[in-house]
């Protein structure tokens, strides 16, 4: 019986919780905006698939440069990708959606602007970078943690992989950082004070300019994070994270658009959810094989793998039909 | 009025430009696949300039269609009939009729004085059987057919039928999505409908029993004499059989969106065209006056996605194949969304035009940019620098950019399009 | 030198005209009341000022400064406070954060500030911790005027702090202003109450399709019987 729960927890619970701080990280940025410039910004897919390409760069310069280290190289750079993504993102909203906001057009003139720059985003790293995948483990070796659990009473170890283990070490830094930030900081509070009262925020003195720029570091810094952690996990490709920004607006829906721990939340929620639902639960009936009757098939799972991502779509209607402004109260506007 | 008809004179020497060098069998080709796209831009004006509705799930509109005359168009194939596999599918039918009677009951169980969380349980309870209920019947099926039949094939009835059919299809879906989404406000409005759009991908890419996935179906018949039919008449000439061909679909296509465009033109200049206008101008008052707004709005949303049906079932016919990977966000929706937003939301002659001359400018682009990358690489070169790597792919991605620019660019500069909306003075 | 002057201003939003001719000077010492029927743009006179309308003509001046159509949040670090009508409170955040909002433009320590607040509204330091969204209307008001001082203006908007309160609350509320005044604060505000605020009112306006119809003290315009047959309610 161990064994298959360490199978469990390997599928499941890693799997799940590797994927739920992607998709919390991404969530954060995408509910931070929607919060302060109250539209829905659909290039941030792209957005975490322009981190990592950033990050793929220094970490190749790194490398020619002769830089190695106990960690990956990809994991050494990300605090400058983050950087550099942050100033992308500014210069993105300066140049495309601060002209149009100016103008005072509607939300949703802004989303079909972000459509724009999501295919711009796509164009350009293709046409620099090629439509091939690429790792950043060529010179260097993923490491795999295998933990024995044989206390337990099981054959079968916990694995975990470098790449996993420090995404979710900096999902946790990066959430605990953002916590205080909001609550503790005048600029995070501001922001708040922003996403609950524009108008009141205005006429406070607040500098609502000075608080979308910080939207958008944030939301650039932890998209680059997203998306480097993500490839140094998979594997880095130009449609990386534009294939996975649908369940990210449905983690910042189901959180509530607007609410940052709603997103981590709904990052979560959404992440175990696809990983559970993908799952063969007959895995799970193994032991008792032999008292079990004829009919029960050996494919228990809840949708067949190829539906994984519509998962996250499925709990998005639910949501939206039972509970539109998310689990946590979002903004209404 | 004297601007739009300058605009269409212009589109025509343009066109005459890309015949001389495409040649005109790939020109009428593009025209072909232009008047489709057309018909797709006017299904989502009817949506977004009419009534401000936010379609980003044309790309599944397009599916359906594709689907639906494939299964109405392709010729019967024996081995399926032959097997157990209708059999089968029926039980599975009579299992999700099962279900669907599970659920209904379930949800309307507050009649028989069952209420607050017992019916919350109800609900999903019945739902997760109606589900399990479906599975246990639809997968043995599914294996069944593609193992011994490969896939259902089709029915094997007019190709004009199918058409129709792609769009009473696409119009059913609409109505489903629009009883869930269209109470949402726009930005969810905006994520539902490319999510739903997404789940008809994926169900169309690994439905292998319906639709053969990724093995793709072709070929699939043409409604009006194909270019082999015209050879086998008798004219032996190729280019000549291929242009009198593509000749004839045009002419079909031409007409349908000609009678199409007059029921559409009545209609928006008519009082539910002014109703449609109210309401998205301001959607208060006209509740205020009594018009069941959400009910108008599912009206416009069925009647743009049964276009879209249409349209897309349209190009499947026409390029004779369905390929379920083949559909992409790129060259479903977001494309039609620039013929809309650059010819000019709210006025069906710029979606008219829009959608033939952004087609015509994104198919041509290709060899465009192919030959200017060339051109860079030779200058490159030239200077020492090198040729640039795998020119092809790369002037491609170069398309995708400068669709976003354009995006981005239409709505800073000319956000009311090239023939824009006429504000008549109605007040 | 007026703390605040206005003259014949003219505005509105996207081109209608809303003000067509307002004129009105606020000192230190003084508490104006703004009184007229509905539409008569009280509201939007103290938009106007606060730079969240456009303003078309006239002028504006803060301590001679120019200040039509400047930002809101220029504004507030040149002294002027804004308590608005609805929707003044941040909702989501605890009372005591609210004022802390007040206060974003200081960078020096407004501990003392805070304190002060918590004196002359004693029921705001029981519920420092509560989301001010949970608070009655009385309170709600209490956070507003709070969060508007802590900016430590010279000159404070008021768009009708008494609505919806009870009779007590709205004497305690003008007491409140009356006490802000005194201690250096200028003040201009809309009232619904017309006749209790022009009590004590320095100066009373009385506007009109966009325009003074009649000023001067508050007294003055209590005894004027055509202010108080046509706008008084006789």
């Amino acid at each position: 019986m161990m064994n298959e729960l360490i199978f469990f927890f390997n599928k499941v619970i890693v799997s799940g919780a590797v994927l739920g701080s992607v998709y919390a990280l991404g969530a954060v940025g995408i509910t931070l905006i929607f919060g302060i410039l109250r539209f829905a910004h659909f290039a941030h897919g792209d957005m975490m698939t322009m981190g990592a390409f950033v990050a793929f760069v220094l970490a190749s310069i790194a490398s020619a440069l002769g830089i190695s280290t106990f960690w990956p190289t990809g994991f050494i750079v990300l605090p400058f990708a983050m950087v550099i993504t942050a100033g992308l993102a500014l210069g993105i909203d300066r140049t495309f959606y601060q002209p149009l906001r100016a103008k005072g057009v509607k939300p949703v003139t802004l989303l079909i602007a972000s459509i724009g720059v999501t295919l711009m985003i796509q164009g350009l790293i293709r046409l620099f970078g090629g439509v091939q995948t690429r790792s950043f483990f060529e010179n260097e070796s993923k490491q795999l943690f295998r933990f024995d659990v044989s206390w337990l009473g099981a054959s079968r170890t916990v694995n975990v992989s470098e790449p996993q283990l420090l995404l979710i070490a900096v999902t946790v830094i990066a959430v605990v950082a953002l916590h205080f930030f909001l609550t503790r900081s005048r600029l995070g509070k501001g922001m708040r004070a922003m996403a609950d009262n524009p108008s009141l925020a205005l006429v406070s003195g607040i500098n609502t300019n000075q608080v979308v720029r910080a939207t958008w570091i944030i939301a650039g810094s932890l998209a680059a994070m997203a998306g480097t952690m993500l490839a140094l996990d998979v594997i880095l490709k130009p449609d990386l994270a534009f294939n996975i920004v649908l369940p990210i607006f449905a983690a910042a829906i189901v959180g509530g658009l607007g609410q940052a721990y709603g997103a981590i939340a709904g990052g979560l929620i959404i992440g175990f959810a696809e990983t559970m639902s993908v799952f063969n639960w007959a895995i799970m009936l193994r032991p008792f094989r032999d008292n079990l009757p004829e009919w029960v098939p050996n494919d228990l799972s809840i949708v067949p793998t190829e539906y994984k991502l519509t998962v996250a779509f499925v709990i998005l209607v639910v949501v939206l039909l039972v509970r539109p402004t998310g689990i946590f109260k979002g903004v209404s506007s | 009025m004297r601007r739009d008809a300058m605009l269409f004179l212009a589109l025509g020497v343009f066109l005459l430009a890309i015949a001389v060098w495409q040649q005109i069998p790939t020109t009428l080709f593009m025209l072909v696949t232009a008047s489709a796209y057309a018909l797709i831009a006017l299904g989502l004006n009817v949506q977004w300039g009419y009534a401000g509705l936010f379609n980003f799930g044309v790309m599944g509109f397009l599916m359906v269609g594709g689907v639906a005359v494939t299964f109405v168009s392709y010729p019967i194939n024996e081995a399926f009939w032959a097997s157990d596999g209708p059999f089968m599918l029926f039980k599975a039918l009579l299992a999700a009729i099962f279900g669907g009677v599970l659920v209904y009951l379930a949800t309307n169980s507050q009649r028989f004085g069952i209420k607050g969380k017992l019916r919350t349980f109800l609900i999903v309870v019945s739902w997760a059987t109606a589900y399990i209920v479906y599975r246990s019947q639809i997968d043995p099926a599914a294996r069944l057919i593609e193992d011994e039949a490969g896939f259902i094939g089709g029915l094997g009835l007019p190709v004009v039928l199918g058409w129709l059919f792609g769009g009473v299809l696409a119009g059913a879906i609409a109505y489903i999505v629009g009883r869930i989404c269209l109470g949402l406000r726009t930005d969810y409005l905006a994520i539902a409908t490319i999510g739903i759009s997404e789940i008809i991908r994926a169900l169309v890419k690994n439905m292998d029993w319906f639709t053969r996935g990724t093995l793709t179906v072709s070929p699939l018949p043409w409604p009006t004499p194909s270019p082999a039919d015209i050879v086998a008449s008798g004219l032996e000439d190729a280019t000549m059989s291929t242009v009198l061909a593509r000749v004839g679909f045009l002419s079909l296509t031409v007409l349908m969106i000609a009678v199409i465009f007059y029921f559409l033109q009545k209609a928006y200049e008519g009082p539910w065209g002014r109703m449609m206008r109210a309401i998205r101008d301001n959607n208060v008052s006209a509740t205020a006056i009594g018009k069941n707004v959400t009910k108008r709005e599912l009206e416009v949303f069925i009647l743009g996605s049964i276009l879209m049906g249409i349209g897309g079932a349209i190009l499947a016919s026409f390029s004779q194949i369905l390929d379920p990977s083949g559909y992409q966000p790129i060259n479903h929706t977001f494309i039609v969304w620039v013929m809309i937003i650059v010819g000019g939301a709210g006025n069906n002659y710029g979606a008219l035009f829009g959608g033939v001359f952004i087609y015509i400018v994104w198919t041509v682009s290709e060899p465009a940019s192919v030959l200017l990358f060339g051109y860079i690489s030779d200058f490159s070169e030239g200077a020492g620098i090198g040729a640039i790597p795998n020119i092809e792919s790369r002037a491609l991605q170069m398309r995708v950019f400068v669709l976003g620019l354009v995006i981005t660019f239409a709505l800073r500069y000319f956000p009311q399009g090239v023939i824009p909306e006429r504000i008549r003075t109605e007040k | 030198m007026s703390l605040l002057e206005v003259k014949d201003v003219h505005g509105g939003y996207g081109g209608a005209p809303i003000l067509n001719g307002v004129n009105m000077s606020i000192d230190k010492e003084d508490v104006g009341v703004i009184v007229g029927p509905n539409g008569a743009g009280k509201s939007t006179t103290l938009k106007a000022i606060f730079g969240l309308l456009e303003v078309t003509d006239g002028s504006i001046l803060l301590e001679g400064t120019e200040v039509a159509n400047m930002q809101a949040d220029k504004l507030v670090p040149m002294g002027l406070g804004f308590v608005p009508q609805e929707f003044n409170v941040f909702t989501s955040m605890s009372v005591h954060e609210n004022l802390e909002m007040g206060a974003y433009i200081r960078r020096d320590d407004f501990s003392d500030t805070i304190a002060s607040i918590y004196d002359m509204f004693p029921p705001l330091k029981e519920k420092r911790k509560q989301n001010a969204g949970e608070l009655s209307g009385g309170q709600r008001q209490m956070v507003a005027m709070g969060r508007a001082l802590m900016s430590q203006p010279k000159l404070l908007l008021l768009d009708e702090p008494s609505a919806g309160l009870s009779p007590r609350y709205m004497m305690e509320i003008f007491e409140t202003v009356v006490n802000i005044n005194q201690a250096g604060v200028g003040i201009l505000m809309v009232e619904q109450n017309a006749r209790q605020a022009l009590e004590f009112a320095s100066k009373g306006f009385v506007l009109a399709n966009g325009k003074n119809r009649f000023t001067g003290t508050g007294r003055e315009l209590l005894d004027d019987p055509e202010v108080a047959r046509s706008f008084l309610g006789g």
